[in-house]
Formats: structure tokens, C-alpha cells, sequence
């Protein structure tokens, strides 16, 4: 087994204030940075708060910073650091402190509660519902989300603008929109709720200014931008009067 | 005593995963104000997990399937130590519960004709298992989660409160069922988040708290599997069915050593993976019990044929049910066949192009990439036994989940006892949680409608008394008995976990598990000890002290059970009685709390705190006896069974 030392900075405290604590810590063979959180509660700091669940990457609990960086815990393998550097593990920012690690993430489950749900077709029963696979591919992609919230916290709109929170829903329920715009059997239309408009007037989609930043983090690697919120923006608005639409059409005939 | 929040529900659900959503669904809709309490937050339960698919007889791929089929794939793997009645009504309404799913908004993958598409897996006779690529679990926990929004949203229209007739308690867990007499009358918990103590007063109470597996060192599952719900049903009186048939899925990760145990999907076999040993053999043909000799290939060729031609050809044996696998993968390993870090390989990269894998495995892909380095589009990757479920739990009744003995209990999911017998069909999980969390949640609000003005009370003795019990770590340090140190409760976790694994594992010896009663009374003593440092506020070394008392009564049945079951069946091997006794075939095992009053002090290992009754089950219906030829029945059933 080929272990060492290991230097980290966790941050500590609760609403009130904390701050980084220094710790050295072993690390072995193929382990996660979960597994030396892990190690700190067993070892050395018993009462230190962390959320996790599956430690398999499937549920996305133990979401946190790593020097700065959203990430999960249980998917962020020791070795892509120097054993050199120093790690540092913090709480997602864009959220308030509860205690150490974890967050209050209540803003992510209000804003799922703001988004309508499916509307089943009427005059389809159950067991009669036919589908082709080409045409649900697009929506299985965004329901592979994990709701780790990781876009929601790198997301600039509201990273450090806790103003712009009661107007926006962030990428994950905007993906959510889109998801249900893109159900083939969805009726929303039908029962006079416009969901391309919802997205734009009530779930803030104009604050999305396509910088991609929500797709970069994504653990499931969902194309968060490029196949739900631009496709979203299109079909919201009036093509020729968003400038952003307009550029989001450049940047991915780019790529 | 502290002052304790009290709220009055209908019915009250303890936990939200599958099992937990869909009971609460189902009572909420026939009218009865509906609390949920989990111990994570919203949607992380641990069906999330679930990987290969949902079980049910659609038809959709083999149009030979039906009901009958699934429920005799379901005996068979059971052993037939079912609770036939449960293997029937699961069979029966399987279909139903995954179609709804649909009209709720689950996107399933499709069949050419858009149907839902359907998937082999071990023990299965017919493609089966609806499915999303490898995450099902996720998919079915989702689509649940964005019902009781759906539910709410309908709610916050009529009465402009989301949580006026269903609320989810997140991040809280429970530590005691309190009882007014006989019957149940609510829970007593704590906010994990800030460590307040809560009450909430409901007739109707279902538990649906999940799996055990924590008590294991080799695991696939999270760290809510603290047998949290066994525990409750004991200490309220209700007795625990059959706890010796723990579930061993063949193929976890054995490394890195970090993420040992974690679950590689049983599809990657039944969408073609072999496993092989280090001479690169096909092993799993010299495994194929008598009981299962006509239905499975005797050759590599025959079995490669069958994904193409199930019709004429016979399946592999790489599809056998799980317990079967799983002691062939152990054996291999045991003989000095292994793979280098003392597993098996298996292997899809010689199996099916890389484009199909990473289509129909993705997270598979993922997994293996991201955590061990392993590309399993062009090499095999290294599997091996883990703890992944136990068919033992509540005993309950088949119609209505109620649990035997405490009137307002109710138990449906993995903590229920029963419907799989001695062994669990892979997909057969995902539909338990549909097929009787609807019935449990359904009769959960029956019964508390029926109890109009004659609510069960809330004795605020008992609250004190668990508020207390739940106090304990604070004060283990300097204690009043000073009959030894404080003791870290992380310590007394691992070493649980190891004596479980151990002694108690997948082989099973008579004198390991007497050693492992010892040194569960051991850590018994030693747990009333568990200290924990800082304050109540979301404080793990305090959570982990708590939860001890569960994986520690939970653990005991196992073994005791363990021990008094002289046979091998399904989830319990034993070395020294290696061969199925059908004399055994009707015997239910059941444990019972020694000492009802709570004394948890017990720490005579003979003794213990769990007693064991032998029951003798309901003979099986003859019409579902029918099902079966007759030459078939012989191997499992006694003689006395077959010419009633």
C-alpha cells in the first residue's frame, strides 16, 4: 500500500463565522477526497458535518469546493493533486453555511415546487403510452441529473448575487423546463401552460448569458447549455430580437 | 424534561426512498394528511442506486411473458420460502406500478415500437426489467420525488400551503415508535440539522427505512442502511421475519480498496459480460445447481446463442440468481483462481463495441473510469462479492403490509420481510417498493381514517424517555458507571462491521457465529459508552453513536437466525450444512426483543437481546402450486407438502 501525509484545510463553522482549519491526514491507494473526510471524522475531528450518501458518484450529496472548485467529494480522486499541495475543502458558496461542509440548499427545492409538473395527455391511459426512443433521448439526457446543485452554485447569476435568487431558477431547473417542453407526450400546451414563456417571465432564463460554466462542472457530463438552454432561449423568444440566441448559434456552429 | 415540538398527522412515513414516496403518494391520494421523514435530504434516498431495471411482466420484448412466469422466476429464486401471497400480488400489479410511472412523467427506454423496453437479468425467464440505461433507480426515485411536487403543487392551489396535506421532513431521523397501548400512536425523532427533538402523533405509522448492509464491512450500501426500521419494529414489538438471508451481490468493485463494495450492475451480465478466472475460464458453467440444470446452457456456444435465440437455446449461467454467483465467485477465489486483487474478471470489452457499452452501461463506464483507472470498453473488470441486501425484515401481512402485533404499523421496501424468500431476483426490488409501498400507504390511511375521534395518545413518558435515550452519548464521558473508557463510536462501528463481515458473512460457520454473538455482546456493553465530543448540531459522531443501538439488534438477529437455520438456502450458506433441506422449506424464522421492556443493557451473550421462534408457514395455494411441474416441486417441497 502506498500511503502518505496529506495537508488540509477544512473549513469549520456555522452560520456565525468559521474558518479553514489545518489538518495532516493519511492518504492511501485510489482514495477519494470523501474517504479522507472520512478519515478526519474517525481519527481527528469526530463532530466535523459532511454530506454524503452513495459515495458512488449516483446521488450527489457530497457536494463542496476543492480549492475553490465545485466538485463532489466522492468523485474527486486524491490523486489529481500534487502530494505536495495543500487541499483546501470548503462549503458551496452560493448557499448559506448550516455547520462545516454542509449547506442550506433549500433555495434549489423552492425553486422545483415553481416549476409545473408533467401534464399526462388526456385519453392516454396508463400502459398505452408509445414513445420512440430518438424522441425521448433529449430529455433522458437531462434527467440523468444527480440535483447535486453544483451548476446552481458556479452559476454567476446568483453566485455572488443573492439578489438575483427570487428571479431565477438556476440551469438545473431551467433544464427542468426544457426537459418538460421536450417530453414528447407532455401537454402543457394543451391545458393553456406555455412552458417556453414560464421559462423566460417566471423562471429567469434571460439571466443566462450562456457562459457555460453550469455544463463545465456537471458531473454527469449533461450538456446543460448547449442542449437545454440555448434550445430554450430559441424557442422562447423571437429569434431575431436576442442577441444572445444570436450568439449562442455562432459559438456552437463553432464547436 | 426538554420541551419537544408535537404535530398531528394521518399517517406518518419513515423514510423516502421508494418504497417510502410511493406509500406516502398513495395515502395522501385516498385523503389522509401525509407526513414523509428521511434522514437525508429530499431524492438521495438510496434507491437512487438501483441500476438494472424494475421487474414486471409488460410482455413488451417476449410476449410469452406473464404474471405466472414472474411469480414462479420469483419462487424459484426465493427457494420457495416466499410469502407466496406476496410473490403473487407482486407478480400481479408489477405491471400497473411501472406504467403509472409513466403517466407521472418517467421516461423509460423504448422498445422499436415505442413501447417500454425490457431486459434479461439472472433468474428472469424473459426480458423483463424496464430500464434507463444503468440508473433506473434514479429515474423511478425522480419521478416519485416530482409526484409529491406534482401533489403539492395541487395542494398549494386549493389551500395556498405546499405542505398542507404532505410534508417531507428532511434530513430528520427516528429513533422510536411510541404506542398508545398496543397500537402505534406516532415517532419521536431529531433534526439532524440542528438536533432538536420532534414528535409526531399519527394512528398510522409506515416504515420504510430500507436495508441493514452497514452492519458490513464489504458493502454496496450508503450509510442510511443502519437497519434503522428493523430496529424500530422490534423495540415497538413487532417481530423481524427470516433475518438470516442476507444478499451477497457477485459482482462489487474490489478496488481500489476505497471503493470496495460498490455495486457493478447485474445488466453488465445480462446485456452479455461473462465472468472468467485467472486462466481466463468460464467458470459459472461448473456452478449450475440440480435445481437449475434444465433451464441454463451447458456450453459457451448454446449460451452465446440465446441473446439472439432465446427460444431454442438455454440462458447462461452468468444469469443465475445472485446467491448462486455469488458462492461460485468465492469459490473461485478461494481455490487460487482469483484476479489479482481477489476477485473475478468480467468482462464486456471482448463482449460488444465500445459504443454499445458505453450506451447501455454508461455509468458503468463512468464508474470504473473515474474511480479505478479501468477503461472497461477494452479490459475486464475486477469484481467480487459484497453486501448488498437482506430478504429478512418485518414480518407483515401480504395484502396489507401491516405489521404483526402493533395495530397502526406498517412495513413495506427492503425493511419488509417475506416477499423474496431466501434470495432476491435482481429488478424484483424496484417493484417490491412500487407494488406494496402502494399497499402499505393505501392501508396506512384505511386505518387511520377508521380511528376518527379514538386517536392514540402520545404517552409523554415515553417521550422523555427516548428524548433521553437519545441524550445518552452526550453524558457517556466520566459517566456514572465507571465500568470502562469512553468510547469512539466510529471505533465500535468498524469493529461491528468487520466481526459482521467476518464471521457472519457469505460462508457461514457454526463456531464463527458463536464468536460473533460474543463479540456483539461485547460491543454491546461497550456502546453504552459511545461518547461523542461538540454540540447537537449537525454532529455525524453523534448520529453514529445513535445509530449503533440499530446495527447492533439488527445484527444480532442475523446471527442468531444464522445460527439456528442448519441449511443452506438462498442468502444463508452454511460450510457444515452445505445442501438445501426441504425440511427447512416451511420453517419461518422469527426474532423477537427479549425483554419488551426496553432493558438494552442485556450483555449475556447466550442470552442476548433477541429471541427466536420457529413458525411454520401457510402451505402455498394449490392453484400456485400448479404453476410448477411436478418433478420440479420434488426438489424443494417435502413430501407431506406435495400430496396434501
Amino acid at each position: 500500500m502506498n500511503s502518505y501525509e496529506a495537508r488540509f484545510k477544512v473549513w469549520r463553522g456555522d452560520v456565525d463565522g468559521g474558518g479553514l482549519e489545518d489538518f495532516r491526514v493519511e492518504v492511501n491507494d485510489g482514495e477519494v477526497v470523501l474517504d479522507i473526510i472520512h478519515r478526519l471524522q474517525a481519527t481527528q475531528a469526530p463532530d466535523l458535518a459532511v454530506r454524503w450518501n452513495c459515495k458512488a458518484g449516483k446521488c450527489g450529496s457530497c457536494s463542496a469546493e476543492i480549492n475553490g472548485r465545485p466538485r463532489l467529494l466522492c468523485m474527486t480522486r486524491m490523486s489529481v493533486f500534487d502530494r505536495e499541495e495543500t487541499i483546501t475543502v470548503t462549503p458551496l458558496r452560493a448557499f448559506p453555511v448550516i455547520r462545516d461542509l454542509v449547506t442550506d440548499v433549500g433555495f434549489n427545492y423552492t425553486k422545483a415546487r415553481q416549476v409545473p409538473a408533467f401534464v399526462p395527455p388526456a385519453g392516454v391511459g396508463p400502459g398505452e403510452y408509445r414513445m420512440n426512443q430518438e424522441d425521448v433521448d433529449r430529455s433522458q439526457e437531462f434527467r440523468k441529473c444527480i440535483e447535486c446543485f453544483l451548476c446552481q452554485d458556479t452559476c454567476h447569476v446568483v453566485r455572488d448575487h443573492e439578489e438575483n435568487k427570487p428571479a431565477f431558477a438556476g440551469p438545473r431547473f431551467l433544464m427542468r423546463v426544457a426537459e418538460l417542453d421536450m417530453h414528447p407526450l407532455d401537454a402543457a400546451d394543451e391545458s393553456g401552460l406555455d412552458r417556453k414563456r414560464t421559462a423566460q417571465d417566471e423562471h429567469g432564463l434571460g439571466y443566462c448569458n450562456i457562459t457555460k460554466c453550469c455544463t463545465e462542472v456537471c458531473p454527469e457530463g449533461i450538456k446543460i447549455t448547449d442542449n437545454a438552454l440555448i434550445p430554450l432561449k430559441e424557442r422562447a423568444a423571437d429569434r431575431k430580437y436576442d442577441p444572445l440566441v444570436w450568439l449562442g448559434d455562432k459559438i456552437r456552429r463553432r464547436s | 424534561m426538554s420541551v419537544v415540538d408535537r404535530q398531528e398527522w394521518d399517517v406518518v412515513v419513515v423514510g423516502a426512498g421508494g418504497a417510502g414516496l410511493r406509500a406516502a403518494i398513495e395515502a395522501r391520494e385516498r385523503g389522509a394528511r401525509t407526513a414523509v421523514i428521511c434522514k437525508s435530504l429530499f431524492g438521495k434516498a438510496h434507491t437512487v442506486m438501483a441500476e438494472g431495471g424494475i421487474a414486471a411482466a409488460m410482455g413488451n420484448v417476449n410476449s410469452g411473458d406473464n404474471w405466472q412466469v414472474h411469480f414462479r422466476d420469483t419462487m424459484r429464486g426465493g427457494k420457495f420460502l416466499n410469502q407466496w401471497r406476496m410473490a403473487e400480488l407482486h407478480a400481479q400489479e408489477a405491471p400497473q406500478r411501472v406504467w403509472e410511472l409513466e403517466t407521472w412523467g418517467a421516461l423509460f427506454d423504448r422498445t422499436k415500437d415505442g413501447r417500454i423496453s425490457q431486459r434479461n437479468f439472472g433468474g428472469h425467464e424473459y426480458p423483463r426489467l424496464a430500464h434507463v440505461g444503468d440508473r433506473t433507480g434514479l429515474e423511478l426515485i425522480r419521478t416519485l420525488q416530482q409526484k409529491i411536487v406534482a401533489l403539492q403543487q395541487e395542494d398549494f392551489r386549493e389551500t395556498g400551503d405546499y405542505e398542507s396535506r404532505l410534508k417531507v421532513f428532511q434530513e430528520c431521523t427516528v429513533t422510536r415508535v411510541l404506542k398508545d397501548g398496543e397500537k402505534a400512536s406516532g415517532v419521536f425523532g431529531y433534526e439532524r440539522e440542528t438536533g432538536r427533538f420532534f414528535v409526531l402523533e399519527a394512528p398510522a405509522v409506515v416504515i420504510a427505512t430500507g436495508g441493514i448492509g452497514k452492519s458490513f464491512k464489504v458493502t454496496s450500501n450508503s450509510w442510511e442502511y443502519t437497519g434503522d426500521g428493523h430496529a424500530l419494529a422490534l423495540l415497538a414489538g413487532a417481530p423481524l421475519l427470516n433475518m438470516e438471508f442476507v444478499q451477497f451481490h457477485p459482482t462489487g468493485m474490489v478496488w481500489p480498496p476505497s471503493v470496495k463494495g460498490i455495486l457493478v450492475t447485474e445488466s453488465v451480465r445480462g446485456d452479455g459480460g461473462v465472468l472468467r478466472n485467472s486462466e481466463g475460464k468460464r467458470f459459472m458453467f461448473d456452478y449450475v445447481p440440480d435445481v437449475f440444470k434444465e433451464k441454463y446452457a451447458q456450453s459457451e456456444d448454446e449460451a452465446d446463442r440465446w441473446y439472439d435465440d432465446p427460444d431454442h437455446n438455454r440462458r447462461p449461467p452468468e444469469l443465475l440468481p445472485r446467491d448462486e454467483v455469488a458462492r461460485a465467485i468465492n469459490a473461485e477465489v478461494k481455490a487460487g483462481r482469483g484476479s489479482p486483487h481477489g476477485g473475478v474478471f468480467l468482462d464486456v470489452s471482448t463482449r460488444m463495441p465500445a459504443e454499445v457499452i458505453k450506451r447501455r452501461l454508461p455509468s458503468m463506464y463512468h464508474q470504473f473510469k473515474e474511480l479505478a483507472d479501468v477503461d472497461i470498453t477494452a479490459e475486464p473488470m475486477e469484481v467480487g462479492p459484497t453486501c448488498h441486501y437482506v430478504m429478512g425484515g418485518i414480518a407483515v401481512d401480504s395484502d396489507s403490509a401491516a405489521a404483526r402485533g402493533v395495530p397502526g404499523l406498517f412495513a413495506a421496501g427492503e425493511v419488509a420481510g417475506g416477499m423474496h424468500g431466501s434470495n432476491r431476483l435482481g429488478g424484483n426490488s424496484l417493484s417490491d417498493l412500487l407494488v406494496f409501498g402502494r399497499r402499505a400507504g393505501w392501508h396506512a390511511a384505511e386505518y387511520a381514517s377508521g380511528t376518527g375521534a379514538g386517536r392514540p395518545r402520545v404517552d409523554d413518558a415515553q417521550v422523555d424517555t427516548a428524548a433521553a435515550e437519545a441524550l445518552r452519548p452526550f453524558s457517556a464521558e466520566g459517566g456514572e458507571q465507571a465500568d470502562g473508557p469512553p468510547e469512539n463510536p466510529y471505533t465500535l462501528h468498524q469493529e461491528l462491521q468487520q466481526t459482521m463481515n467476518d464471521l457472519v458473512g457469505i460462508i457461514r460457520r457454526e463456531h464463527e457465529m458463536e464468536q460473533a454473538l460474543q463479540k456483539l455482546a461485547e460491543l454491546r456493553a461497550r456502546a453504552r459508552r459511545a461518547g461523542v465530543e461538540g454540540h447537537r448540531q449537525f454532529n455525524p459522531g453523534w448520529h453514529l453513536a445513535l445509530d449503533l443501538r440499530n446495527m447492533l439488534l439488527v445484527s444480532e438477529c442475523v446471527a442468531r437466525a444464522a445460527l439456528e437455520r442448519t441449511e443452506s438456502r438462498g442468502g444463508h450458506t452454511r460450510e457444515d450444512h452445505a445442501t438445501m433441506d426441504r425440511a427447512w422449506r416451511n420453517v419461518n424464522l422469527l426474532c423477537a426483543l427479549t425483554d419488551p421492556t426496553g432493558g438494552l443493557a442485556a450483555t449475556d451473550a447466550v442470552r442476548g437481546q433477541i429471541t427466536l421462534t420457529r413458525e411454520t408457514t401457510e402451505p402455498v395455494r394449490p392453484d400456485l402450486l400448479a404453476l410448477f411441474e411436478k418433478d420440479e416441486l420434488v426438489k424443494y417441497l417435502a413430501e407431506e407438502e406435495l400430496y396434501e
